[in-house]
């Protein structure tokens, strides 16, 4: 039995989709940073088949091998417990990549609809929110997430639940902003002049329309997470070994950055290739969303 | 009077960030972690009561608000706790390195603000040119290296391969014997230089080129990248075309009637750097071992030394708080157009 599909009037975000696919598929740099992302997420997710050793990539130690320098056997060497660092950074993809972008949802997932609220309700609504966002704001946001990561323990998830609560009030900001503008169009005054609650309106209406400047603001934010992830894993606050960690394992690497260069080094250039993939994308997306910044 | 009721009004607002700043590292410190008791002990297997005895010492067993009040009577008082590690008030164990920190971050955002500023300037002047895509190159790499690792690759070409810099640390360890710095400032590049310790100096010096490169990357690609778009705007306002019709130079154009007026948007930047490259220091402090507030802080947090992690945390919070208003009473200074928001 077939049933035609019903013909659905293409959307704003659909619009703005195509839009945005079509300007990057046409921008050099920012299809080779989306492929160089999209390939990092293949990495990770088939490290298992991708990884030349799997069992060290997870932390199983290879003695033997300790400090083997670049060879055929080890195309990126091994490190101080002689596991191949290559077979490390494609499982240290997984959290390099996953993490920090549950960080990025979970901070938009609570940030923006307050900021909507604040925005569509204003008064005292608006005020309370908006100073409390303001006061995490104060905080440079890393020293904030080290201090609270420090306080709840080490560890992956406290490192990012800690990154959570110093990034959410960026969005609450851009939400808000959009929200003051939203409010005032039709479709809004149209939808409370017949009586919609002011739930449905800002989770069906405004929110929505607040999509495009938070994804844009993300995908900039997804990059300085990572370092941010990196950042925490270097100094201990983050993963604990013997997970793989890029972060991690460059704070590993560097007591012996002088003679085995090569276990600190490499770790660091995926880090690097993917904030800067990450960094070139957002800025492409920043020409789309907002052409008066760069004419 | 317009300017001082503003000067009042960004007072008074700081000062309320500032309360608010303490109730969240007093929330910090007493209310997120489950036991605050047991992160004081820095062990979630002590004794019971052990527990119970630091419970009380510490106050944990009264109410969250007298807590509090507790808390910022001592803040006020200029008492910060005694660090758990070294058994020392947290208040001198901050001042005592704040210097160090200081000059490496002082440092870094000159040498930002020396390049980045410049080469948003080139850029916008030309723009499209090799020269912008030079610069947007520089810029965004500068914001996506990480700090940690720029300083390993530092070490290793400018010590290891070139020796051109020492490894770490913030003098030579032999200084102290052939030319000692005489501690007026603290700050050793003012010091050595007022007592004409040349030897020092050069020292010092030696020292801090690269920390202080490494600190300043990520300053130079964002004010680079923002002076860029800030100098676009105001290049293409009608005053330059009309000063371009009037046939004045094109770079007393671009350096002087342009370049102020986009001083005061690449000021926000710079202001907001002042964070990122204060928790930069954190890095580069570890990477070259330079005993200031970062390499401390670091220590505090593995050791689980609470006081010490507050005090540098509220200390953080409020350096970006003044920061922030400095740049604020800066702009009104520079750009009379703000006081009439």
């Amino acid at each position: 039995m077939n049933i035609p599909a019903p013909t659905i009037t293409e959307s704003q975000n659909t619009r703005t989709i195509r839009h945005v696919v079509n300007v990057i598929a046409r921008d050099p740099l920012a299809l080779i940073s989306t492929i160089i992302i999209l390939l990092f997420i293949l990495i990770a997710i088939f490290a298992p088949i991708v990884a030349p050793y799997p069992e060290q990539g997870q932390g199983r130690t290879n003695a033997p091998d300790t400090m083997h320098p670049p060879s055929e056997k080890y195309l990126l060497g091994a490190d101080r417990l002689g596991r191949d660092i290559l077979s490390r950074i494609i499982y240290g993809a997984r959290p390099a990549l996953v993490v920090p972008i549950g960080v990025v949802l979970f901070a938009v997932l609570i940030g923006a609809p307050l900021g909507a609220l604040a925005g569509y309700k204003g008064g005292w609504v608006d005020e309370v929110i908006m100073r409390i966002a303001d006061l995490f704001l104060a905080f440079p946001s890393l020293l904030l997430a080290m201090a609270i990561a420090a306080s709840i323990g080490r560890g992956l998830d406290k490192a990012a639940i800690a990154l959570v609560i110093s990034w959410w009030p960026w969005y609450t900001r851009i939400a808000r902003g959009a929200a003051v503008s939203l409010k005032e169009q039709y479709f809004v005054e149209a939808a409370q002049a017949i009586g919609v609650r002011d739930s449905v309106i800002i989770f069906r209406h405004i929110l929505p329309n607040t999509i495009s400047p938070i994804l844009v603001q993300a995908t900039v934010d997804l990059g300085t997470v990572i370092l941010a992830m990196g950042g925490l894993a270097f100094i201990g606050l983050g993963t604990q070994p013997p997970s793989p960690d890029w972060g991690l394992m460059i704070s590993e690497g560097r007591t012996f950055i002088l003679d085995q260069w090569w276990i600190a080094t490499f770790p660091g250039i995926a880090i690097f290739i993917v904030v800067l993939a990450f960094n070139l994308l957002g800025d492409t997306l920043r020409d789309i969303f907002d052409p008066r910044q760069y004419k | 009077m317009r300017i001082f009721e503003f000067i009042f009004r960004r007072l008074l607002t700081a000062l309320f960030v500032l309360v608010g700043v303490s109730i969240i590292t007093f929330s910090i410190s007493h209310v997120v972690p489950s036991d605050p008791a047991a992160l004081y002990l820095g062990s979630t297997k002590a004794r019971p009561e052990d527990l119970e005895r630091i419970r009380i010492k510490l106050g944990l067993d009264r109410p969250l608000p007298v807590q509090y009040a507790i808390y910022m009577r001592d803040l006020l008082h200029g008492d910060l706790g005694t660090s758990i590690a070294t058994k020392r008030p947290v208040l001198q164990e901050l001042s005592s390195r704040l210097p160090a920190t200081l000059e490496l971050l002082f440092v870094g955002m000159f040498i930002a603000i020396l390049i980045g500023v410049p080469l948003g300037v080139v850029s916008a002047r030309w723009q499209g040119t090799w020269a912008d895509v030079f610069v947007r190159i520089i810029s965004i790499v500068g914001v996506s290296m990480p700090a940690f690792y720029l300083g390993l690759l530092m070490q290793i070409v400018f010590f290891r391969n070139l020796q051109l810099f020492p490894l770490s640390g913030r003098v030579d360890s032999d200084l102290r014997f052939t030319s000692p710095i005489d501690p007026i400032t603290s700050f050793f590049l003012i010091d050595s230089f007022l007592t004409l310790n040349w030897a020092a100096l050069k020292d010092v010096f030696l020292h801090l080129v690269l920390p202080a490169f490494t600190l300043a990357a990520y300053p130079i690609g964002l004010i680079a990248r923002m002076n860029r778009a800030a100098m676009l705007e105001v290049l293409g306002q009608d005053y330059i075309r009309t000063a371009r019709a009037y046939g004045i130079r094109q770079w007393i154009i671009t350096y002087w009637y342009a370049l102020k007026n986009a001083i005061s948007p690449t000021l926000t930047v710079i202001g907001l750097t002042v964070a990122y490259a204060l928790t930069g220091t954190f890095f580069v402090e570890v990477i070259f071992n330079w005993p200031g507030l970062g390499l401390f802080t670091v220590r505090s947090l593995l050791a689980l030394d609470y006081p010490a992690i507050m005090g540098m945390t509220l200390l953080g919070a409020s350096g970006y708080v003044i920061i922030n208003l400095i740049v604020d009473l800066l702009q009104t200074a520079i750009d009379p157009r703000i006081r009439l928001k």
